[in-house]
C-alpha cells in the first residue's frame, strides 16, 4: 500500500483524487525546497513528511540546505526571537557577519528550481540569485510568529522579502501588508505518525498501568511542556475546583527538560501545589515519547490546554483529532481550531476552565458531541493533506492572480 | 405521466478548492472595520461571509459570518451582530449588493449608537482581513438527463454541491444556482428549478441540502414513471 492510499482510508479517495489533478498541473515543474538544517525543528520535520508524498503524487519536488557557521547561527536564532518579539541587540557586525554567509551561499547554491521555496529566515537573502527575466518563482514560508516582530530584524529582512514573488504565513495575525502576495497555510498534523495514529487498546491500558493510573474515574489531561505560558499550576487550580463536586483525576504531562532552568522551577512549582493530592498525577515524559503521549491523549475524558499564550497550539487538533472533547483558552490559533460550543470550548480564567470542566463531566453526550465535530473539523482543516493540497494551489497560484481560477 | 427530456447540453459537475490570501489589513474599531469593508475586494467579502460554512459545514446550518461574529465577540455589539448574522444573503445577487446591504446596517448602527465608536478590540482579537482564492475543476460526473443528474448528485463530494449553489451564483454573478439554471434551460424542468432556486441554502448543512434537492428529483422521477 502507497502512503498515499493509506491518508486515502482516512480522509476519502475524493482529497486524494484531488491532489493528483493538481499535482497534474505542476508537470515539468522543479519544486526547489530549501532550508538550513535536515534534522530537528518543524520545518525539518514537515518537509520529511511532504517530500515523499509530492513525489507519489508526481510532482518533481527536491530539497536543498544552505551552509553556515556558529556565528551565523547565532545571528540567525537572534532574528528568530526578535521576530517573535523578543528585545534583542543585533550589532552591525552581527548583520555583517548575516550578509558574509548569506554571499557565501548565494555563490555555492544552484537555484534550480522553476519554482524556488525559502523556508524561513536562514536562508531568506537568497532571493539575491533570483534574475527576474529567468521566469523562476521565488516563495519565502516564514514559519515564525511575526504578529509583533521586532522593527529592526523585520526592517532588514522587509527588503528581501519584498523581491520575492510571493511569501505564505501560518496565521491571519502574521500578515503586514506587504506588496507582495501572502498566503495562509495553517499548520497541520500527521494522522499516520506515532503522536497521532490509531493505538490498540492494550497498548494504551499498558502505559495508564506504567504510570500507575486506574480508569475507575474520569480523567482530565493536559499535555505540555512545564512553562510559565501553559500555566499548569492554574489548572491544578481548576481541577480542585471541580474535584469538589466531581469526582475525577488530573494529569499533567510534559516533556521534561533537565537543561532547561526555568522548566525545572515550574515543574517543582506544580508538586508543590499538587502538594500529593492522590488524584493529581505529574508526570515528566522524555523526548521522544510520542506513542505514550498518543495512548495518554487517548485515555483521557477531557483534555484541557489552558495556555496564557500561544503560538498556533496544534497540540489541540492533536487531541481534537482523537474525538476528545477539550477546554482550551481562546489564546493565539486555538480559536481557529475550536469553535466556542460546537467543536470545544473556549476559556479566559481558572474558573471558565472549571466551569467548563464541570459542564463536560456532568454532560457526557455533549462532550462526546463536541469531540465528534472537533475531529471533523480537524479532518477537513487540520490534516496533512489539506496543507499539502495549499501547498500545491500556492505553486498554482504563481502562475494566476486572479481571485478565480479554473483549472 | 411527464416525459423527461435529454438535455441541451450536458451537465458537467465542478469541484472547488480554496486558498486564503492575507491582505494585511487589520481593523480594531467598528469604524476601521466599516472603511476597510468599502475597500476590500469582493473576493474578501465572500471570504468572510461564506467561511464558514466551507469549514464547518458538517456542523451548523446556520453559520455566522466573520463580520458579525467578530462584532459580537469582540466588540461585543450583540445587536449589531445579530443584525448582520441575520441578512438573508439568498437575496443579493451580486457581493457587492451584499457589502453595500452590511455597510448599511453598520452605518445606521453607528448613528443610532455612537457609542459603539469607542469600542476596541484586544489586540490579540484584531479582525484580519482575508480573501477567498476560487480554483474550479471539472469532475469525472457528466450527465445528460434528470436521471443520470440525481445519480450523480448522491455521490459527488460537498465541494461540488457548494460550488454549484454558493459559488455559482453570487461569485460568479449568475444570478441563479447551476442546478436551477440547467434543469430550466437544457431539460425543462422549470417548476423542479424553481423550487431549488427557492430554498435557502444557507439554512441547511451541505448533506442536508443535498438530501432536500434529491428529494425533490425524486418526486418529479416517480411522476415520469
Amino acid at each position: 500500500m502507497t502512503k498515499l492510499d493509506e491518508y486515502a482510508l482516512i480522509v476519502g479517495q475524493s482529497v486524494i483524487d484531488e491532489l493528483k489533478l493538481l499535482a497534474e498541473r505542476l508537470q515539468g515543474k522543479v519544486i526547489q525546497n530549501i532550508n538550513s538544517t535536515a534534522v530537528g525543528g518543524g520545518v525539518a520535520e514537515i518537509l520529511h513528511r511532504m517530500l515523499p508524498l509530492l513525489k507519489e503524487l508526481g510532482v518533481d519536488a527536491r530539497w536543498d540546505l544552505i551552509k553556515g557557521g556558529e556565528t551565523f547561527f547565532q545571528v540567525t536564532k537572534k532574528f528568530h526571537n526578535a521576530l517573535h518579539g523578543k528585545p534583542e541587540k543585533i550589532t552591525p557586525k552581527m548583520f555583517a557577519a548575516f550578509m558574509e554567509t548569506s554571499q557565501q551561499n548565494i555563490d555555492e547554491i544552484d537555484a534550480y528550481g522553476d519554482i524556488v521555496f525559502v523556508h524561513d529566515p536562514q536562508p531568506i537573502a537568497l532571493i539575491l540569485k533570483n534574475k527576474p527575466e529567468s521566469g523562476q518563482k521565488w516563495v519565502w514560508r516564514c514559519h515564525i510568529d511575526v504578529s509583533r516582530p521586532r522593527p529592526q530584524v523585520w526592517n532588514f529582512l522587509k527588503d528581501f522579502i519584498f523581491s520575492y514573488d510571493a511569501c505564505v504565513f501560518s496565521a491571519p495575525s502574521f500578515s503586514q501588508r506587504l506588496p507582495i502576495r501572502q498566503f495562509l497555510i495553517a499548520p497541520s498534523i500527521d494522522p499516520l505518525s506515532d503522536k497521532n495514529k490509531g493505538l490498540p487498546q492494550g497498548y494504551i491500558e499498558s502505559v495508564l498501568e506504567k504510570y500507575g493510573i486506574t480508569r475507575d474515574k474520569p480523567i482530565i489531561t493536559q499535555i505540555s511542556r512545564f512553562d510559565y505560558l501553559k500555566d499548569p499550576v492554574g489548572v491544578i487550580e481548576a481541577f480542585l475546583k471541580v474535584r469538589k463536586y466531581n469526582d475525577c483525576q488530573l494529569i499533567l504531562a510534559g516533556g521534561s527538560a533537565t537543561d532547561d532552568p526555568e522548566s525545572s522551577q515550574v515543574l517543582e512549582e506544580v508538586l508543590i501545589r499538587a502538594d500529593g493530592h492522590p488524584d493529581i498525577y505529574v508526570l515528566s515524559i522524555p523526548p521522544g515519547s510520542d506513542l505514550e503521549i498518543n495512548a495518554l491523549q487517548r485515555a483521557s475524558d477531557i483534555i484541557v490546554q489552558k495556555s496564557l499564550k500561544e503560538g498556533f497550539g496544534l497540540t489541540i487538533s492533536e487531541a481534537l483529532w482523537k474525538a476528545r472533547p477539550v477546554v482550551a483558552s481562546a489564546v493565539g490559533g486555538i480559536p481557529l481550531q475550536i469553535t466556542h460550543q460546537y467543536s470545544g470550548l473556549l476559556t479566559h480564567s481558572i474558573e471558565g476552565v472549571a466551569f467548563g470542566l464541570k459542564q463536560l463531566l456532568n454532560s457526557p453526550e455533549y462532550a462526546k458531541q463536541l469531540g465528534e465535530n472537533g475531529r471533523e473539523h480537524v479532518k477537513q482543516n487540520f490534516l496533512l493533506t489539506r496543507h499539502l493540497r495549499d501547498y500545491l494551489l500556492v505553486f498554482l497560484s504563481l502562475y494566476d492572480s486572479h481571485d478565480i481560477v479554473y483549472l | 405521466m411527464d416525459k423527461l427530456n435529454k438535455g441541451l447540453e450536458p451537465f458537467t459537475f465542478y469541484s472547488r478548492l480554496h486558498l486564503s490570501e492575507l491582505t494585511g489589513y487589520r481593523a480594531t474599531t467598528l469604524v476601521e472595520l466599516l472603511n476597510f469593508m468599502r475597500e476590500v475586494s469582493d473576493a474578501c467579502i465572500y471570504h468572510h461571509t461564506h467561511r464558514f460554512l466551507q469549514q464547518h459545514q458538517f456542523l451548523s446550518p446556520e453559520p455566522p459570518n466573520d463580520f458579525a461574529h467578530w462584532i459580537s465577540r469582540a466588540l461585543g455589539e450583540d445587536t449589531l451582530g445579530e443584525m448582520l448574522a441575520s441578512i438573508d444573503i439568498i437575496q443579493f445577487c451580486t457581493l457587492d449588493e451584499l457589502r453595500q446591504a452590511m455597510i448599511k446596517e453598520i452605518e445606521a448602527y453607528l448613528k443610532k449608537n455612537p457609542r459603539a465608536k469607542k469600542k476596541f478590540a484586544n489586540p490579540d482579537e484584531e479582525f484580519h482581513f482575508i480573501k477567498a482564492i476560487s480554483f474550479f475543476l471539472p469532475t469525472q460526473y457528466v450527465v445528460h438527463n434528470l436521471k443520470e443528474f440525481a445519480q450523480a448528485l448522491e455521490v459527488v463530494t460537498v465541494d461540488s454541491i457548494y460550488f454549484h449553489i454558493f459559488e455559482a451564483r453570487l461569485r460568479l454573478e449568475k444570478g441563479v444556482n447551476d442546478f436551477s439554471y440547467w434543469l430550466e434551460t437544457s431539460v425543462g424542468e422549470n417548476d423542479l428549478a424553481k423550487q431549488i432556486s427557492q430554498l435557502d441554502p444557507y439554512t441547511y448543512t451541505m448533506n442536508d441540502l443535498r438530501t432536500k434537492i434529491l428529494k425533490l428529483i425524486n418526486k418529479r422521477l416517480t411522476k415520469s414513471n
